[in-house]
C-alpha cells in the first residue's frame, strides 16, 4: 500500500519536473529574478556583499519553489489532466505531495546552484550542515505555499497574483536585504509572523553572520508553517473531488 | 493455459490483440470470451446529490464479467457522474457500489488497480511523446520496470501509433489522441475498462475504427462499461444497455430486448411539407390510442394504432390544415424507436447535446 503511494509521489514529481520545471518561466522566476534583485542592491552598495548572500539564497528558495508550484495544480485542474493522476491507485494526499515534491526538488537544485556559485565566487565557508538543515524545511514550506495558493483559487492567474502579495511583503520584511533589527518595532513583530524570517535567520547563522533567534525556533516555526499550509491544501483538493 | 501462439497466459483477464486502428483487420491471440454470471460491478441505490439537485437517483444494477454494458442517455442524464463515482473521482452521497468486491468508499485504491479509465476528454500530457505518456502511466500504475517498454510498444502497435511513437501528444489528431488515451488506460492490464463517450468528436472513420478496437477488446474478455449518447454505438457494441434520463435508469436490457418493446406496435414516420409543431396536439387528438413523437419541425413518428386508419386520418389532417405530406413510411422498430418510446425524447436531443455527427 505505502509502496504504491511512494511510487505515485515519485512519478508525479518526476513528471512535473519534466513538464513544468526547467522551462523558461520557472527558471527566470526561480533564479534570474533573485539574482538580478540582489545584484541591484550590490551595485548600490558594493561593500559587504557577503551580507546579502543569505538573502539571495532565501529568495532563491522562495521563488524557485513557488514559481511553477503556484500554477501547476490549478493548470492541471483546468485541463482535467490532474484527474489522470487521481485515477491511479494512490490517494489525493499522495498526488498533492507529489506536486509539492516537484517544487521542492526544483527549488533544491536551484538553491544548490546559486549557493555553490556564491560560495565559490566569494570564497565563503558556510556551515553546510546548518545550511542544509534550514534549507530543506524552508523548501518544503514554500513549495507547500505554492500548492496552497494553487488549490485555493479557481483561475491560474489568480494564484500567481495572490501569491505575489506574501512573496513581496516577505522580501522587504524578512531580512532579505534590510536587517530586521533596523526596522520599526511594529514591523519587527510583523516580520516575526512570516516564515521567510526564520529561513533568512537560519541561513545567516550558517554563514556565520548575525542572527536573532535560535536554530530550534527557526526549525519549529518552519515545520509548523509546513503543516499549516499542506493540511488545508490537501483538504481543499479533496473537497474539489467530493 | 496457453494462448493461440503458444504463449503461457498467467491470468484469465490478461489480453493481447494485434492489428492497427487503421487497418480494420485485427488478428487475435489468446481469445478468451468469458460471459459468466459473475458480477464484477455491483451497484445498490447509488445516489449523488449536488445540494438540492439530484444528479444520480438510486441506481441499481450489476455488470457481469466479460460484458459490455452501456449507459445511454442525453447530456446531463448522469452518465459521467456515475462513472466518476465508480472510479473514485467523485464521492457518492448514498448507496453502495463495489468493483471486483472492493467497496468504492472504503477501498477505492484497491479497486483502481484493476480498472482502466478513458475519460470523455483526451487528457494525456501534451509535452510527452506517445511512448513517454505510456511509460509514465506504466510507472504510475506500478507495471514492473522490465515490462514497461514492451507493454508500451505492444499497445502502440495495437492502436496503430507505433510509427508516431516519438511524436508529442499535442501533434496528434483527435482520433489518435483518443486511441492513445485508451491505450494509456490499458497499460496496467486492467480487468475492467471504463469508457466515457469514447467516440464523441471523432470523424466517422476514426469512430468506426475505435468501435472495432473496443469490440475486439471485449472479445478478449475485457469487461467494458461504456457511456454514450449515440444510439447506433450502443446498439452495435453493447451486450446490455441501461437507458438513463435525469439520473434515473428507466429501462435496462439487451438491445434486442429493448427493440422488442416496440414490436407489438406499428411505427409510421411522416414528413410534412412544413413545420407542424403548433399542430401536434390537433394531430394527436385525431388519432387516439397512439403516441405522436416529434422528430424534427416537420417530421413525426406515430407509435401504435391501426395503420390504415392512421393513414386515412393523417391524410384528412393534411387536407384540413393545408400542410402537405412529403413522405409517409411504415418502419421497422430500432433501438432509436425503443429509446424514443421509453424516454419520450427525440434522438435529436442526443445529437444536439454533443454537436451530433
Amino acid at each position: 500500500m505505502w509502496r504504491d503511494e511512494l511510487r505515485g509521489i515519485y512519478y508525479i514529481a518526476l513528471k512535473d519536473m519534466r513538464t513544468y520545471y526547467f522551462k523558461p518561466p520557472a527558471v527566470s522566476w526561480g533564479v534570474i529574478f533573485p539574482v538580478v534583485w540582489i545584484l541591484a542592491f550590490y551595485l548600490r552598495n558594493p561593500k559587504n556583499f557577503e551580507d546579502l548572500i543569505p538573502g539571495l539564497v532565501a529568495m532563491t528558495i522562495l521563488f524557485s519553489t513557488t514559481a511553477a508550484e503556484a500554477v501547476v495544480i490549478n493548470f492541471e485542474l483546468k485541463l482535467g489532466s490532474i484527474e489522470r493522476l487521481l485515477l491511479a491507485p494512490i490517494s489525493i494526499t499522495s498526488v498533492l505531495i507529489g506536486k509539492v515534491l516537484g517544487g521542492f526538488i526544483f527549488g533544491l537544485l536551484m538553491t544548490i546552484i546559486v549557493t555553490s556559485v556564491s560560495i565559490l565566487y566569494l570564497g565563503l565557508h558556510p556551515n553546510i550542515l546548518a545550511l542544509t538543515a534550514i534549507a530543506i524545511p524552508s523548501l518544503l514550506v514554500f513549495s507547500s505555499m505554492g500548492a496552497f495558493f494553487s488549490v485555493a483559487v479557481k483561475e491560474v492567474f489568480e494564484a500567481q497574483t495572490l501569491l505575489n502579495l506574501p512573496r513581496f511583503i516577505m522580501i522587504f520584511l524578512c531580512g532579505v536585504v534590510y536587517p530586521i533589527a533596523a526596522m520599526p518595532g511594529w514591523l519587527q513583530y510583523l516580520a516575526r509572523l512570516m516564515p521567510l524570517t526564520y529561513t533568512v535567520d537560519g541561513l545567516r547563522r550558517s554563514f556565520s553572520l548575525s542572527s536573532t533567534s535560535s536554530v530550534s525556533l527557526d526549525l519549529l516555526v518552519l515545520v509548523v508553517y509546513f503543516l499549516i499550509l499542506i493540511i488545508p491544501a490537501i483538504k481543499m483538493l479533496n473537497k474539489r473531488f467530493e | 493455459m496457453r494462448d493461440g501462439w503458444g504463449r503461457r497466459r498467467t491470468e484469465k483477464n490478461q489480453w493481447s490483440v494485434s492489428g492497427s486502428l487503421d487497418s480494420q483487420n485485427i488478428i487475435f491471440r489468446g481469445i478468451s470470451l468469458n460471459l459468466s454470471s459473475n458480477p464484477v460491478i455491483q451497484i445498490t441505490d447509488l445516489t449523488k446529490r449536488y445540494g438540492d439537485f439530484l444528479a444520480v437517483d438510486h441506481l441499481n444494477f450489476q455488470i457481469q464479467d466479460g460484458e459490455i454494458f452501456g449507459f445511454l442517455g442525453p447530456n446531463g442524464s448522469g452518465k459521467t457522474t456515475t462513472i466518476r463515482m465508480l472510479v473514485g473521482l467523485s464521492k457518492h452521497s448514498s448507496g453502495r457500489a463495489s468493483i471486483l468486491g472492493h467497496d468504492i468508499r472504503s477501498n477505492i485504491t484497491e479497486a483502481k488497480k484493476h480498472i482502466g479509465v478513458v475519460p470523455d476528454i483526451s487528457n494525456l500530457y501534451d509535452e510527452f511523446s506517445a511512448r513517454k505518456n505510456l511509460l509514465f502511466m506504466a510507472g504510475l500504475y506500478g507495471v514492473p520496470y522490465d515490462q514497461r517498454e514492451s507493454k508500451a510498444d505492444e499497445l502502440l502497435k495495437i492502436f496503430g501509433l507505433y510509427e508516431r511513437r516519438n511524436d508529442r501528444f499535442d501533434t496528434f489528431s483527435r482520433g489518435m489522441k483518443r486511441a492513445l488515451t485508451i491505450a494509456a488506460a490499458l497499460v496496467h492490464s486492467p480487468k475492467i475498462l471504463f469508457l466515457d463517450e469514447p467516440t464523441t468528436g471523432l470523424d466517422v472513420v476514426a469512430a468506426r475504427s475505435l468501435r472495432n478496437l473496443v469490440s475486439n477488446l471485449h472479445r478478449q474478455g475485457l469487461t467494458i462499461f461504456l457511456t454514450t449518447h449515440y444510439l447506433e454505438e450502443a446498439d452495435l457494441l453493447c451486450d446490455r444497455i441501461a437507458i438513463l434520463v435525469k439520473g434515473k435508469i428507466i429501462k435496462i436490457g439487451t438491445p434486442e430486448e429493448l427493440k422488442r418493446l416496440n414490436e407489438e406496435k406499428s411505427i409510421i414516420e411522416i414528413k410534412f411539407t412544413r413545420d407542424i409543431r403548433t399542430r401536434i396536439e390537433e394531430l394527436s387528438r385525431r388519432i387516439p390510442g397512439t403516441e405522436v413523437i416529434v422528430l424534427e419541425d416537420d417530421k413525426v413518428r406515430i407509435y401504435g394504432g391501426y395503420p390504415p386508419s392512421i393513414f386515412e386520418e393523417v391524410h384528412r389532417f393534411a387536407k384540413d390544415t393545408g400542410i402537405g405530406l412529403e413522405l409517409v413510411n411504415s418502419i421497422r422498430p430500432s433501438l432509436e424507436d425503443a429509446f424514443m418510446r421509453i424516454t419520450g425524447l427525440s434522438p435529436m436531443v442526443m445529437a444536439i447535446d454533443k454537436g451530433g455527427r
